[in-house]
């Protein structure tokens, strides 16, 4: 929801690529637009990140300060194949926006936007937690939820859910069914101890 | 008082003069058990088993003191939090003392979802406590793995250490994990205890606390 | 010297470890590491309907899970462009607030034992035991309550539940004012808590904060205010901020925020009143909501649409949503991606404490090893929400 302060008009994709575009000429923005798209979104590509960042946290009609969260994407099978989302807030305009990045399968780096935002170290060490993305000049850059020596990307598509299979007495080799004999069936008797 | 229909099984007592002295007599006349036992009473003299006797000194002992160590993973851990609360009041069964070292504790409750980054731990926790040690597991995710069939969550906790109870509930009520506890205690009351070479097994009475 | 203060311990509110690097009593560098209680919440939300994944919000934030049910259905119905009636948004009102009375008093009550005032606990956990017996009456679990639903609630609200809260709304601030009888102008509280574990404004919007660590910092900033969310703007209630941003003021935030709690909840009952205690529970919405029984049963499309939901789910528009609510830790925000399948193709949950967490080295470095205990407790973090 961008709701806004009286007087100015509230945010929009439109808006945001058009002043990146001024800013950043040649830089490859595209607003993402949808029918159930319900916040407003920007596509920019990896390579200008850090900069598109720092300008729209200290830009003044945007003053995105807040990093609010950080998303990866797994789009099996669309190419390229991961997406991250930097979910940002303004408090000084009340404005909230999707900042997007697709990144491909065979090379899954980002810059890391520590230096711009502090609070993104936890995010984007989940995020390499979970997708095995890298984030290049991320100080401190391992496993947070997950166990150290963990192997695998767990939420990626292709990873399984690590089901275990629930025994009953259909699946369970060399167990025998219950007797059909009713009174063995007979629930026993049980006498408490304090009576 | 009215005269009572049945007859007053124990011998009055005198209120004043001289105490009744049993009269010794030289006749073997025939006392049943009880009665033989009922005069010895009176004398101060009490018969038991060993058998009895060590389960009271360390069986009950352990049964009503059993001392919890503080373990609390999720969402179950409050709901241990509010057994210690003044609703559902475990010091009256004794443990209120939830201990922060596990060398103190009896007493391992789990409560709560085990990851796969904590089994170790609880593992290391679990071998830390001396005997006699007992585990509780609270709840479904401790039992079974609960709502949570994935990657990350042990699939029950009696994968990695022996447990005594299972407390079934999502969170299992307070009262429920009172109950669990209560079974816990007619456990220990029931095993049997080593002395030296000796084995002494407690008796099956109903109704005998 | 390195201490580890592991995940067994009495005072880290479930399985939080730190690793400390003392030199003597001062905390030279302070890291937190969390992942034991990981769950794999999001992974399995890929393979559960939405309506599946409500309960397992309630273990998320397990000592506030009616908000955590909010959010999600907000995020849902958000994503579905439907917002449910007035009745229903008025009922979530109340019994958010109620939770949020209740995660405060947990919070206040395992904060003063770990610095020492027992009292406080056996106070606290007296009223919260109030609100769980509402809890109960209303759907039946004490703390995991799951009882909103994508576009209403799971059921109606029953008879006397309304009379219930205003019993307990109505005496719930002298109980508030107990609290800060004991702890408010107490020497050692103070000695314990003002100037202890300091969060700059910057910093707090640098880190990410949220919730009362936010606005103890100063930053006046609430969800309920600023974006509202299922008819917030109706109630009138007052924000509290603090200054310095340390202890101290984040206790008062919360135990402020006790009280306009009360006051929020005070006027959501008089208005479920005004729109009736029994009613419409439900957007009449059938392509996304269960359709009430009786119309299941008399009325044929009604039967097709419940047999459709509930056996294989409703199908959401392909498109992506948002949506945060303030919870009582901080934002607690819901992010689903859908690709018109009943199930999502991603559930990314922004829970407050994984964030204000961040802000614990800032605020304890440099400060002696007691604070950490402080601070710990005055960031109010639930494991459950940090480790997902």
């Amino acid at each position: 929801m961008s709701a806004t302060l009286a007087g100015t008009a509230p945010l929009t994709a439109e808006r945001v690529a058009e002043r990146l575009r001024e800013k950043f000429p040649g830089a490859a923005v595209r607003p993402v637009t949808g029918e159930a798209m319900r916040d407003v979104g920007i596509e920019v590509s990896a390579d200008r990140l850090v900069e598109i960042a720092t300008f729209l946290r200290d830009e003044r009609e945007f003053e995105f300060a807040f990093l609010s969260w950080i998303a990866g994407v797994d789009w099996l099978p669309a190419e390229p194949r991961f997406e991250v989302v930097y979910g940002l807030l303004s408090l000084a305009h009340n404005a909230r926006l999707n900042l997007r990045v697709r990144v491909p399968e065979e090379n899954p780096r980002l810059p890391s936007v520590v230096a711009v935002w502090p609070t993104a170290n936890w995010h984007e060490r989940e995020t390499y937690d979970f997708y095995g993305i890298e984030f290049t000049g991320h100080p401190d850059l391992r496993r947070i939820l997950l166990p150290e020596d963990w192997v695998g990307w767990p939420l990626r598509k292709d990873s399984p859910l690590g089901y275990e299979e629930v025994a009953f007495t259909h699946n369970t080799p060399g167990r025998r069914l219950p007797s059909p004999d009713l009174t063995r069936l007979k629930p026993k008797k049980v006498t408490y101890r304090a009576q | 008082m009215t005269e009572s229909k049945t007859p007053n099984p124990y011998r009055p007592l005198v209120p004043s003069g001289a105490p009744e002295v049993p009269p010794v007599s030289d006749a073997l006349e025939p006392i049943s058990e009880e009665q033989r036992m009922r005069e010895e009473v009176e004398r101060g003299v009490l018969f038991t088993s060993v058998g009895s006797m060590v389960n009271w000194a360390v069986n009950q002992s352990r049964a009503n003191a059993i001392w919890p160590l503080g373990f609390g993973l999720a969402c179950c851990a409050i709901e241990m939090m509010a057994i210690a609360g003044p609703r559902f009041d475990i010091s009256r069964f004794g443990a209120e003392v939830f201990r922060g070292s596990p060398r103190q504790a009896d007493l391992m409750i789990v409560a709560g979802r085990v990851s796969v980054k904590m089994a170790p731990v609880l593992r290391q926790l679990y071998d830390q406590m001396p005997s006699p040690k007992y585990v509780i597991s609270m709840g479904a995710c401790a039992s079974c793995g609960g709502i949570f069939n994935n990657y990350a969550i042990l699939q029950g906790v009696d994968k990695i250490v022996p447990v005594d109870v299972y407390v079934p509930g999502c969170p299992p009520r307070p009262e429920a994990l009172i109950h669990g506890i209560m079974k816990l205690q007619e456990k220990i009351l029931a095993s049997p205890v080593e002395v030296g070479t000796l084995t002494f097994r407690p008796r099956r009475k109903k109704g005998v606390a | 010297m390195t201490l580890n203060m592991g995940p067994q311990h009495p005072s880290t509110h479930g399985v939080l470890r730190v690793a400390l690097e003392l030199d003597g009593e001062t905390v030279v560098r302070c890291q937190p590491i969390i992942g034991y209680l990981h769950t794999g919440m999001e992974k399995q939300a890929e393979y559960k309907t939405y309506t599946q994944s409500i309960p397992q919000t309630d273990r998320m934030d397990y000592l506030s899970p009616l908000s955590n049910n909010l959010a999600l259905c907000l995020a849902a119905e958000k994503l579905l462009g439907i917002e449910p009636p007035p009745r229903v948004q008025a009922i979530r009102v109340l019994l958010t607030e109620l939770t949020r009375i209740s995660s405060h008093c947990v919070w206040l009550g395992t904060h003063a034992i770990d610095i020492g005032a027992m009292t406080v606990f056996w106070y606290c956990f007296r009223e919260r035991e109030k609100v769980l017996s509402i809890y109960d009456q209303v759907c039946g679990a004490r703390m995991t309550a799951s009882y909103f639903r994508v576009g209403g609630l799971a059921s109606d609200i029953p008879a006397g539940l309304l009379d219930r809260c205003q019993k307990f709304v109505d005496e719930m601030p002298a109980h508030v004012d107990e609290y800060e009888k004991l702890l408010t102008r107490n020497p050692i509280w103070l000695a314990r808590t003002k100037d202890v574990a300091p969060l700059s404004a910057r910093y707090a919007v640098a880190l990410g904060a949220s919730g009362p660590v936010l606005r103890g910092s100063g930053v006046s900033w609430d969800l309920r205010k600023a974006q509202p969310y299922s008819g917030y703007e109706q109630y009138q209630f007052d924000v509290p901020v603090g200054t310095v941003g340390d202890a101290y003021d984040r206790y008062q935030v919360r135990v402020q925020e006790m009280r306009q709690s009360t006051r929020i909840a005070n006027q959501a009952i008089a208005k479920v009143r005004e729109y009736g205690e029994s009613g419409d529970y439900r957007l009449r919405d059938y392509k996304y909501v269960l359709p009430p029984k009786e119309e299941v049963k008399t009325s044929m499309e009604a039967l097709i649409h419940h047999f459709k939901i509930v056996a294989h789910g409703f199908f959401p528009p392909k498109g992506e949503a948002y949506q945060a609510v303030e919870a009582p830790k901080g934002e607690l925000g819901f992010y689903f991606i859908s690709d018109g399948t009943p199930r999502p193709w991603r559930m990314k949950v922004r829970s407050p404490s994984f964030v204000n967490l961040q802000t614990l080295p800032t605020m304890v470095e440099g400060r002696l090893v007691a604070d950490v205990i402080a601070a710990i407790g005055s960031i109010d973090i639930v494991l459950g929400e940090v480790d997902r």
